[in-house]
């Protein structure tokens, strides 16, 4: 068995971010690593909108992201530290719009080891040296250079290890052109190793090093430690300065940096900003002042932009990544990235300042007490505004696969994602955003829509033609759409083709003949024959084919005096022609020489223009139905060509079928076809403009577009009304957008975000989610959400309610701040706030929420059908009290029951069942609930003032997580134990298991493919398939009272029986 | 001493063991044999970042509270060593 995944969606956490001149122009650009992808974003000093420039799958895990430039150039290369035992230098090359790898120099074994360097990565500010570090003991120092030709060089690595040390964090100090040097925050465990007294233990002192590399001797040599804090856990460069000047900040914080005119920006772990200045008198450094600078989601990276931007790439929020693989492949989603903007850099606050004078010898007199507590007071941003967000799902914490949304056919992704008060559940829908510019109503249903250009080289559109079964209407685009006469074009008849041709020139095409509108609006007409119609034409900026209703074909092409000359034989075809096409006239040419006829008698033949062998047949393909469209386009997809655009025929088929087929230019052969679905109705496509590079509009049930992207060909359908028809818009107000009508509404649209697969609608929650279930009946989705370290509302009201009373004034404004941008007041462990939710997700809105007390969390939901009452559905949600996550503990779980109220849209309290551990999965089974409360697997049934037990199996052997069945067969995931088959034999009561796995698994989610077959995910990121033999399988059911399991010796210290994996998939970020 | 060096009378051996911190031997302790198993486990943590925003997740505390924490506990993840005999 083989699992084939597609990746949905790629990977939107960012991990970490760097900054830097990496196309070597003048604008700063940013490279952030997405786990397992590098982009390159660019931020737009005007808007301030992030674009991204490249995406770039690396196929490994990038642990360190480092930017470096060196001395004189103007360029920044990145370096890479990653899981492959491997330094690699990237250098962005804008005009293939690539990473290109400069260098790759191998110095250990892969994987994310203790000792193997990539954990850590300095650059020397002068671009001189680099140092890569592993987690411990293993530090690397490359010397980086030109050679003669300028190209980048790296020397053999230099290693500067210490044995039984940890590594906490490592930075190039900014030395000037010094011996380039290095400092690291290091802890020895040498002795308290050694030490069973521990006493060693608590006096290890975490070391800042310094390492400097002699470019002379080729050589590191360790220059000098002193102790410092211990818990310091990040480093900062000074710029400017002098060896000893290296920033150090304590406390149980984690800090982020950026340097810009000499101040920091440190981040706190509560998302709180803090400006860090440095007095100085020229080396001498007199004092180091902190003061609060404002308040941004907790970041993975900060950058600060030379144009005054602040780039937070945040840990979690809105990026998605998700975190409990679901059924479909949806593997790689991460957190928001915010862009601020600086407005002022809060010199001139009354913010309270701190400076290390204020301490005694600067705070370091006693390196191991806690500095004195310093206090000041969070508030809306006033340093920074917020300039842009990129959305993120990071993480996705459960999801569903279900069609719930009227008129829709393909089914949409609900996932509840983010965590904390920033947490969202949302609904993805395959398809582009589309916003809608304008509406009108039309006094007729209109068949088709052009706009047109008057001159060649106008910048908009002027006239917009409508046509209708017996006439055409003509509007012209202003200030506002109006309709206009005497433009030259038929307005009694119904319209086949417009077109701008010439420098000039319109040209309408209606079923009796080809109007020829010129500059100074004399017409030129071409009837067509006595007693044949025109029935389809198809026209570009030279040349024009009508096929007529006796099924021949008529060429016309411009000449150099601008008239429309035809062709002097008719090319007679044999069956009715349903469809023509050709391309535009390529740039530089005289015409396009291929035209695509459509046939009745299902095929598409391939007719040449050229004036040697104008209108002779070159090719033929034959068809499964016959044609309703056909559109030949010019188009880049580097899948295909890398450096030109690939002719592309695209052929609708009245069975809403689409084939594409490659156009060879040379010999006019179809190639390489493939098909697709696209709705219930015959296809019509139109060629378009998607931000100035060509696209096709295929319209059937639902539209698609076909355009290119970054270089890449995507095929996605628009989220919006049916079209009938459609046309390139370009107007002041619109320049990029599309018009349509869709029955008698004329819809002027455009489409903001290219290059999106999925739609997201998100709908706010207040914590963490944790599961959710929908309803069977009503398509309510029933979310359980819990946080812990947070304390819940009615706790926290509680509490200020004491302090209150207890005399404490109490800074409303700080209460009032908005938790989903400053987060939750920390609570210690064990304290959690919950809720469980009700969502409509078809109305996108919160029905109702039930807080829950007394410190109580959520941790498992479902929807049970209890035979005891008659079949009725119950939610039961399994909590437990005062948890504990290591060790697991709880004073107690609780099975609370809940009956649904009002059509489900509320939740009557009924009661609630007591249990010794925290039930971490509970499920419907055979009108009753099994549930897995800790180690043990429980059935219980309803009774009148609680659930009531009826059997029970301990066998399991550290937490039953996940719960699936069928039958009265039963899967158990087991938090450390993979997933084991366990069957309830009624007549004798018996809940047996039956089979496990040999391979020990840290199960995060399950579910059954067949009777035999569960899929399931652990928490490292693998997904795997295991089955179970079919022969056991039938011999466990063949046994009415399970006497047979019950009597079976175990094998491997477990089940009598092994389920066998058959499939197993690394999914790179879990 | 720890026992590790003292094994490796060999100076080949010896080199090895000196180059490949957490590699064992044949008069490996359980203390010496666990801290090497938690050391390398928490250092395996800290490398990948899908695991350290799983644990984050978990505990509702910062990705980097996480990461710094688990490298502190490198220090002495299996508590003191257990006294010797002679």
């Amino acid at each position: 068995m083989h699992l084939y995944n597609l990746t949905l969606q790629p990977p939107t956490a960012i991990t970490q971010a760097i900054v830097g001149n990496f196309s070597g122009a003048r604008q700063q650009e940013i490279i952030v690593s997405r786990g397992t992808r590098l982009e390159l974003l660019r931020p737009d000093v005007q808007t301030g909108k992030v674009s991204t420039v490249i995406a770039s799958d690396v196929f490994g895990s990038i642990r360190s992201l480092a930017a470096f430039r060196l001395t004189g150039g103007t360029k920044d290369y990145a370096i890479v530290g990653s899981d492959s035992g491997r330094i690699v230098i990237l250098d962005y090359d804008p005009k293939t719009s690539s990473f290109v790898k400069v260098h790759q120099e191998t110095f250990g074994k892969s994987g994310a080891r203790r000792i193997v360097p990539g954990q850590y990565l300095a650059a020397d500010p002068k671009g001189r040296a680099v140092m890569i570090s592993g987690m411990e003991k293993a530090k690397l120092v490359y010397i980086l250079n030109r050679d003669t030709a300028a190209n980048l060089t790296i020397s053999s690595p230099l290693e500067a290890h210490k044995n039984n040390a940890i590594i906490h964090h490592t930075v190039g100090l900014d030395v000037g052109f010094e011996n380039p040097m290095f400092a690291a925050l290091e802890v020895d465990y040498s002795e308290s190793d050694q030490d069973p007294t521990g006493e060693a233990f608590n006096a290890a002192e975490k070391m800042l090093t310094y390492y400097e590399l002699d470019l002379g001797l080729n050589h590191v040599v360790r220059k000098w430690s002193e102790p410092t804090d211990p818990r310091a856990n990040l480093l900062v460069q000074v710029p400017g300065g002098q060896l000893a000047s290296s920033d150090r900040y304590d406390g149980p914080s984690v800090m982020h940096k950026m340097k810009g005119a000499f101040f920091f920006l440190l981040q706190s772990e509560e998302g709180d900003l803090y400006k860090v200045t440095i007095e100085h008198e020229e080396q001498e450094v007199k004092a180091v002042k902190i003061k609060y600078f404002d308040t941004v989601p907790v970041a993975s990276s900060l950058c600060i932009l030379k144009s005054g931007f602040l780039f937070v790439a945040s840990e979690f929020g809105n990026q998605l990544r998700p975190i409990f693989c679901c059924r479909t492949m949806l593997f790689t989603l991460s957190p928001y990235s915010y862009l601020y903007q600086f407005q002022k850099l809060g010199d001139d606050d009354n913010e309270p300042e701190f400076s290390s004078t204020d301490y005694p010898s600067y705070g370091m007199a006693d390196p191991t007490m806690p500095l004195p507590r310093a206090y000041f007071r969070p508030r809306p941003l006033d340093n920074l505004t917020l300039v842009d967000e990129q959305e993120s799902m990071d993480p996705v914490i459960d999801s569903k696969v279900m069609n719930l949304l009227p008129n829709s056919d393909t089914p949409q992704i609900f996932a509840a994602c983010g965590r904390g008060a920033r947490s969202t559940f949302r609904t993805l829908r395959h398809g582009l955003d589309v916003e809608e510019v304008v509406s009108s109503e039309l006094p007729g249903i209109p068949n088709a829509v052009w706009t047109t250009k008057i001159r060649a080289d106008d910048e908009f559109d002027s006239y917009i033609i409508l046509s209708f079964v017996n006439g055409t209407l003509v509007l012209s685009i202003g200030e506002t759409i109006e309709e206009i006469q005497d433009t030259g074009f038929l307005s009694s008849a119904p319209t086949l083709a417009v077109q701008q041709i010439g420098p000039d020139a319109l040209l309408q095409v209606h079923p009796s003949g080809i109007r020829h509108v010129l500059a100074d609006r004399r017409v030129n007409e071409w009837a067509a024959p006595e007693g044949k119609t025109i029935v389809c034409a198809t026209t570009n900026k030279r040349q024009v084919v009508v096929a007529l209703s006796s099924a021949e074909l008529v060429y016309f092409e411009l000449d150099l005096d601008g008239q429309l000359n035809e062709y002097q034989d008719r090319k007679a075809m044999g069956s009715t022609v349903l469809a023509l096409s050709i391309a535009e006239v390529p740039e530089g040419r005289q015409r396009t020489p291929f035209l695509a006829v459509g046939c009745e008698d299902q095929t598409v033949r391939i007719v040449s223009l050229d004036p040697d062998t104008t209108l002779e047949t070159i090719s033929l393909q034959a068809l499964t139905a016959p044609p309703s469209a056909i559109c030949i386009a010019d188009m880049l997809d580097a899948g295909l060509n890398k450096t030109q655009q690939t002719t592309f025929v695209n052929i609708g088929l009245q069975n809403g079928v689409l084939l594409r087929t490659v156009l060879d230019p040379v010999t006019g052969q179809l190639t390489d076809t493939r098909t697709r679905f696209l709705g219930t109705r015959p296809i019509r496509l139109v060629r378009v403009m998607i931000q100035r590079n060509p696209g096709i509009l295929a319209l059937s049930s639902r539209s698609w577009l076909n355009y290119t992207y970054q270089n890449l060909m995507h095929f996605t359908p628009l989220i919006f009304e049916n079209l009938d028809y459609a046309w390139s818009f370009s107007a002041e107000l619109c320049p990029e957008g599309l018009i349509g009508i869709s029955g008698s509404t004329l819809r002027i649209f455009q489409i903001p975000r290219l290059g999106t697969k999925l739609k997201q609608d998100a709908i706010p929650l207040s914590y963490t989610p944790r599961k959710f279930v929908s309803h069977p009946q009503n398509g309510y989705f029933y979310i359980i959400e819990a946080d812990h370290r947070v304390m819940g509302e009615t706790a926290a009201k509680q509490q200020i309610e004491q302090l209150r009373q207890g005399g404490k004034k109490i800074d409303e404004d700080v209460l009032d701040l908005p938790p989903e941008q400053f987060g939750r007041p920390k609570a210690p462990a064990g304290t959690w706030a919950s809720c469980i939710r009700v969502i409509d997700p078809v109305a996108s809105k919160t029905i109702s929420v039930i807080e829950l007390d007394n410190n109580e969390a959520a941790f498992s939901v479902a929807v049970v059908s209890f035979a005891a009452k008659n079949g009725e559905l119950h939610l039961v949600v399994g909590t437990a009290q005062d948890t504990f996550l290591a060790p697991r503990s709880c004073t107690s779980g609780f099975l609370r029951t809940y009956r649904f109220i009002d059509d489900g849209r509320n939740l009557e309290f009924l009661h609630k069942t007591e249990t010794n551990d925290v039930p971490l999965a509970v499920l419907g089974f055979q009108g009753r609930l099994v549930a897995g409360v800790g180690k043990s697997l429980r059935l219980y049934d309803m009774g009148k003032k609680k659930l009531l037990r009826k059997v029970e199996n301990k066998s399991f052997s550290s937490a039953i997580v996940t719960l699936n069945t069928q039958g009265s067969r039963i899967l158990v995931g087991d938090m450390q134990d993979s997933v084991s088959f366990a069957v309830y034999k009624a007549p004798e009561n018996r809940l047996l298991v039956f089979a496990d796995d040999s391979q020990p698994r840290w199960t995060t989610a399950t579910t059954m493919i067949d009777y035999n077959t569960v899929a399931a995910s652990d928490r490292f990121g693998n997904v795997f398939v295991n089955r179970l033999d079919a022969k056991i399988s039938d011999q466990v059911d063949d046994d009415p009272t399970g006497a047979g399991i019950l009597h079976e010796k175990g094998v491997l210290a477990g089940a009598p029986h092994k389920t066998a994996m058959i499939a197993h998939f690394h999914v790179e970020t879990s | 001493m720890s026992s590790e060096l003292r094994y490796t009378a060999n100076t080949q051996l010896e080199h090895l063991h000196a180059r490949y911190t957490g590699t064992g031997h044949a008069d490996l302790t359980k203390y010496e044999w666990l801290t090497h198993q938690h050391r390398d486990t928490l250092a395996s943590i800290v490398g990948h970042p899908t695991l350290t925003s799983y644990l984050a997740i978990a505990d509702g505390e910062a990705i980097g509270r996480v990461k710094f924490e688990m490298t502190e506990r490198m220090l002495q993840p299996c508590g003191p060593p257990p006294a010797k005999d002679d």
